[in-house]
């Protein structure tokens, strides 16, 4: 460790050795000894409903294993096509699985756009039990995942496969300026015929990118382009170099994409910024060396290169899973950010994604153990890696408060880790539905950071009861009142969440009334809830589960919010005295606040926010 | 109505080129490709949409897959050496921790092989070591032969060695198939050599400072 700035936290790693295999609960639970099967698997969910499912479309699965490659391909007999391959096994013709791989999502209005290793799907969902396939895009690279800003269609592209003009047919060449790596831009005004207007090339591809919206720059648009996979030669790409001593290096930094609104096939890389760098001596590989933190603790990856940002322009904050450390970013000037602080974790083995709460007091990184591809939910793994982590941020600086895993054992030919999710923007509460893979969709409660907490589920039995498969939910994302879920093999999964006594029906509603035009997981803002009897009855419904209410307090609420549904309109003769009523009550809800627990009085002050700005809507 | 019975497949070709079919709801849309910038976004076939044929693995990307497996069966049989040799359990560890990553990998590449065709080799290093070459790096049997008859920390030393050795000529493998035309196009074996060549410098690095300490 060269730098001061990264706390690293020990102690936890020998406290937490739990595994999946160690309760009772585990034998009950329903995930365990699901059937094995591409669209005959056995399901099992609880407290979440499974609306809609649609298998991908033609021209993004292979017809002979659609699934994957379980059975060799066929040999061609004609290579003659292809001169740069010679011996005595020249190219045969598979398809491979993750060649089809569907990946991240993004919404716009009615849309939503699937990302795919080999382009990317537009659905819509209009009516989310019932989703069209609406748009089939081929155009191939990985991972191929996509935002959307407007009319502007992101998408990243890493693999050496990936070609400028879209083409199918790979790049032959060692070094050539038909490769594309790097970020793609589409014009989607045509959504059924989108047009490629900017290929911006990287020297590390994108293996991911975060679009970010400046609230202060009104012309331009921004890009964090991560890359991940090997630097190209300099002699493809002027200026990429692989060398880690170089001063010039492609490693130890993101690229940020300038995208001027006006002309966006301007598009061009503006900095890359050096974010690991030690603020005393100066050296850019200031952060984690890679290796094991000392017995018996997870060996981490170097951070050279982040995996995923997450940003929070409002806050001028961004989180970065930056491989071998969790780094907060101020981001005031999206072109230049200033690295606040960086953590390491001796359970981490591969930092992947940062998702913040809703008021961007918390982030929750993942750890992308085995990196997606190996069973890491196996009875014999730890609960504490290929786990989440939830960090608090107190004074701009990050503060480990606890761990969460999908509890439910997956078996050895099931891929499972830790992988993306979005918040459920329920009031008063920290909820995320997450991915991961093969083991399902994991929806958890971290409103207490050190004790996070599992309240819906559902999962699938593994693709293939013999052999592992790569599959399972890439991403799974609140918008609008669903949940949508990228199935790797399986295609496109819409949920909705069902009330338990882990959430009630309020709660799912309050959540469900916030409506976005645009979302993209990377770039969060905070939610705000109009003041809906729907919110205040989550407050309430929350404020009894704690038992955080005074009965007395609880039946005024209730009935004030009661005689507040029956007035229509504003010349309902009623109206001044429900104002009344509602506004006092308010002020015995701050009262009771002063003396409760600390969350209990939170939710006591916006449940009397939420009255008093009902009784403004009163009049 | 006659000449749409009789030739349903301009039918479906007029569909797509419109790109709906009189709007039902329930219409698969076409699959269009779009170009460079500049240039136009056309309509495809499912086919030519799936067509990976020129981007098949090439037999750079076989040999490297066979290659690695006898490369990774040498490194597991060189820890099996350890525990009975040893006197440290930083050695242990390091042991097991190789042992589980390489065993983990050669079921990988054993599975990559298989499911295109390929002939897996043998992953008994005592198979890949009979064959006429040693892949790069890999201890000849006379150095494996002084490795076994090694103790303490004679032993730690000869293994360290060994195994920085035998880990760089990986990097080698890999830098050798990223350097020939068409190899590693494939999005697996594209992963997988990156993981390879990231994780085999990380245990350089800490092999290195390891030998280090006996060198003191």
């Amino acid at each position: 460790m060269t730098s001061g700035m990264v706390r690293v936290l020990l102690g936890s790693a020998a406290v937490l050795c739990l595994t999946h295999g160690g309760s009772a609960q585990q034998q009950q639970d329903p995930r365990v000894g699901l059937k094995p099967g591409l669209r005959d698997a056995g399901q099992a969910a609880r407290h979440m409903e499974l609306v809609a499912s649609l298998p991908k479309p033609a021209g993004f699965f292979d017809p002979r294993t659609p699934a994957g490659p379980e059975v060799p391909p066929e040999r061609p007999e004609d290579n003659s096509r292809d001169t740069t391959v010679t011996g005595p096994s020249s190219p045969t013709r598979p398809a491979v699985a993750l060649n089809f791989a569907n990946s991240d999502l993004a919404f716009s209005g009615t849309l939503v756009f699937v990302g795919n290793f080999n382009g990317f799907n537009t659905y819509d969902i209009e009516t989310p039990k019932k989703p069209l396939l609406f748009a089939s895009v081929v155009c191939p690279g990985g991972q191929g995942d996509v935002s959307v800003y407007g009319h502007l269609l992101f998408m990243s592209v890493e693999e050496t496969r990936g070609r400028v003009d879209c083409g199918t047919e790979g790049v032959p060449e060692t070094a050539s300026p038909e490769r594309f790596r790097g970020v793609r831009i589409f014009d989607i005004s045509d959504v059924k015929k989108p047009k490629q207007i900017a290929t911006v090339q990287t020297c590390r591809g994108s293996h991911t990118h975060t679009l970010v919206v400046n609230p202060k720059d009104s012309e331009n648009v921004y890009i964090y382009g991560s890359g991940t996979s090997r630097v190209r030669s300099g002699d493809e790409l002027a200026g990429c170099s692989s060398e880690k001593e170089d001063p010039n290096t492609s490693l130890f930094s993101i690229d940020v994409i300038q995208v001027p609104l006006a002309s966006p096939a301007k598009a061009r890389i503006v900095n890359r910024p050096r974010i690991f760098a030690d603020p005393r001596t100066g050296a850019i590989s200031g952060l984690w060396p890679g290796g094991d933190h000392g017995p018996g603790t997870q060996k981490t990856s170097l951070t050279d290169r982040c995996h995923d940002i997450t940003v929070f322009p409002e806050k001028g904050l961004a989180a970065g899973a930056c491989s071998g450390n969790g780094i907060l970013l101020d981001i005031s000037d999206p072109v230049h950010p200033e690295r606040l602080d960086a953590v390491a974790d001796p359970n981490f083995a591969f930092w992947h994604s940062a998702t913040f709460n809703n008021d961007g007091t918390k982030v929750i990184f993942t750890d992308e153990w085995g990196g997606g591809t190996r069973p890491r939910c196996r009875a014999t793994d730890q609960m504490t890696w290929g786990a989440d982590a939830v960090f608090d941020i107190v004074d701009r600086k990050l503060t480990f408060g606890g761990y969460f895993k999908m509890p439910a054992a997956q078996t050895d030919t099931e891929n499972c880790v830790a992988h993306n999710g979005s918040i459920i923007p329920v009031p008063g509460r920290d909820i995320m539905a997450q991915a991961w893979y093969q083991g399902g969709v994991s929806v958890f409660d971290f409103t207490d950071s050190a004790h996070p907490v599992e309240i819906a589920f559902f999962d699938r039995g593994p693709l293939d009861p013999t052999k592992l498969i790569v599959g399972g939910f890439w991403s799974t994302y609140w918008y609008n009142g669903y949940i949508y879920a990228t199935e790797i093999a399986r295609g496109l999964d819409i949920f909705k969440l069902t009330p338990s006594e882990f959430l009630s029906q309020s709660e799912i509603e309050a959540a469900s009334q916030v409506h976005s035009t645009e979302f993209n997981a990377q770039h969060q803002h905070e939610i705000t809830w109009a003041p809906t009897s729907a919110v205040a009855h989550a407050y309430m419904d929350q404020l009894n589960r704690t038992k955080g209410i005074t009965p007395a307090h609880a039946a005024a609420v209730k009935s004030t919010l009661e005689r507040a549904d029956r007035i229509k309109n504003a010349n309902d003769k009623a109206a001044p005295a429900v104002k009344e009523a509602l506004t006092n009550l308010a002020s015995d809800l701050d009262n009771e606040a002063a003396t409760a627990a600390a969350a209990d009085a939170r939710r006591l002050k916006s449940l009397a926010a939420t009255l008093r700005a009902r009784a403004e809507k009163q009049q | 109505m006659l000449s749409i019975c009789k030739n349903p497949v301009a039918v479906i070709f007029l569909c797509l080129a419109a790109s709906t079919c009189g709007g039902t709801a329930q219409s698969t849309p076409p699959i269009v490709q779009p170009g460079a910038p500049g240039e136009p976004t056309r309509v495809i076939g499912p086919n030519a949409a799936i067509d990976m044929s020129r981007v098949g693995h090439t037999s750079a990307d076989t040999s490297f897959m066979q290659g690695m497996i006898s490369h990774h069966a040498q490194a597991v049989e060189m820890t099996d050496l350890i525990d009975s040799r040893t006197a440290t359990d930083a050695m242990r560890k390091l042991g097991q921790r190789i042992h589980a990553s390489q065993t983990d990998e050669i079921k990988m590449m054993e599975h990559w092989l298989s499911t295109r065709g390929e002939e897996v080799p043998s992953s008994h290093a005592h198979h890949a070591m009979t064959g006429a070459t040693l892949m790069p790096g890999m201890l000849t049997p006379e150095e494996m032969a002084r490795l076994s008859g090694a103790k303490g920390r004679e032993f730690d030393r000869f293994f360290l060695e060994g195994m920085i050795k035998h880990h760089e000529g990986a990097l080698v493998m890999v830098k050798d198939l990223f350097a020939a035309p068409g190899a590693a196009q494939d999005s697996e074996i594209f992963a997988f050599a990156s993981d390879v060549d990231a994780d085999q410098r990380m245990e350089i690095d800490r092999m290195r400072s390891m030998l280090k300490e006996y060198q003191q």
